[in-house]
């Protein structure tokens, strides 16, 4: 069993176009690292200086990370990791 | 050429929407079927910054949002807010923070209380091109 990561538009361009990927991981950014090494530049649109981008809304199933631990925020096998940036502006 | 085509009741909603929260500023979608380009079912959302200068979907509704667009094969057409103060033209905290390249970003502005500017722009990496706006009745 794996982590399921659902990518957004946006990022799909690091995907090939796929809309999830599956990824290996037991924190946020463990599952992270995993995209990036088979999605090369995905990391840094996700995270800055080791925190998540503020208009960056990462959630473990339907719970968003900022609340549970950020980057640190624990993952198990048969989760869905959901990547939306924020809709947002001045 | 890029147009917005959008039905006259549509309009009427984002502004009744932008009316409504003045001075705060209103934001939402109207999401229509993947690759149609049509804009058809009305989302007014919450502000969640409630702020006059900024607007911000509350994360737990963006989350729901998504996965309810993703169930009906939709995707946000269009993604409106109001400036309350001044013109409907895309901030540059707006243009940073855009992060839907295929979405019309449209933009009303309530700062006058009798008549209403609403405008329509692409945002690709944070570049603004305005678009023209065609009503349908």
């Amino acid at each position: 069993m794996a982590v399921t990561v659902s990518i957004p538009t946006i990022l799909r361009t690091h995907t090939g176009g796929e809309k999830s990927v599956e990824a290996a991981g037991k924190t946020v950014l463990e599952i992270i690292d995993d995209v990036e090494s088979r999605h090369a530049g995905i990391k840094a649109r996700l995270v800055k200086e080791e925190k998540l981008h503020r208009f960056i809304n990462v959630y473990v199933n339907d719970e968003d990370v900022r609340f549970a631990g950020g980057l640190d925020a624990e993952v198990k096998d048969g989760d869905t990791v959901t990547i939306l940036p924020a809709v947002a502006g001045g | 050429m890029v147009v917005l085509r959008i039905r006259r009741e549509l309009v009427d909603e984002i502004v009744a929407h932008a009316r409504r929260d003045h001075p705060d500023e209103a934001c939402g979608v109207i999401a229509g079927p993947v690759g149609s380009d049509r804009a058809e079912r009305f989302i007014p959302m919450l502000n969640a910054a409630r702020s006059p200068t900024f607007y911000e979907f509350d994360s737990a509704d963006l989350l729901k949002l998504y996965r309810e667009m993703d169930a009906n094969d939709e995707v946000p057409v269009v993604i409106y807010h109001s400036h309350t103060a001044t013109e409907a033209y895309p901030s540059r905290t707006d243009a940073s923070i855009a992060a839907e390249p295929d979405a019309h970003y449209v933009l009303v502005s309530t700062r006058d209380p009798d008549t209403h500017e609403f405008r329509s722009y692409r945002i690709v990496d944070a570049e603004i091109t305005e678009e023209p706006v065609e009503i349908v009745d």
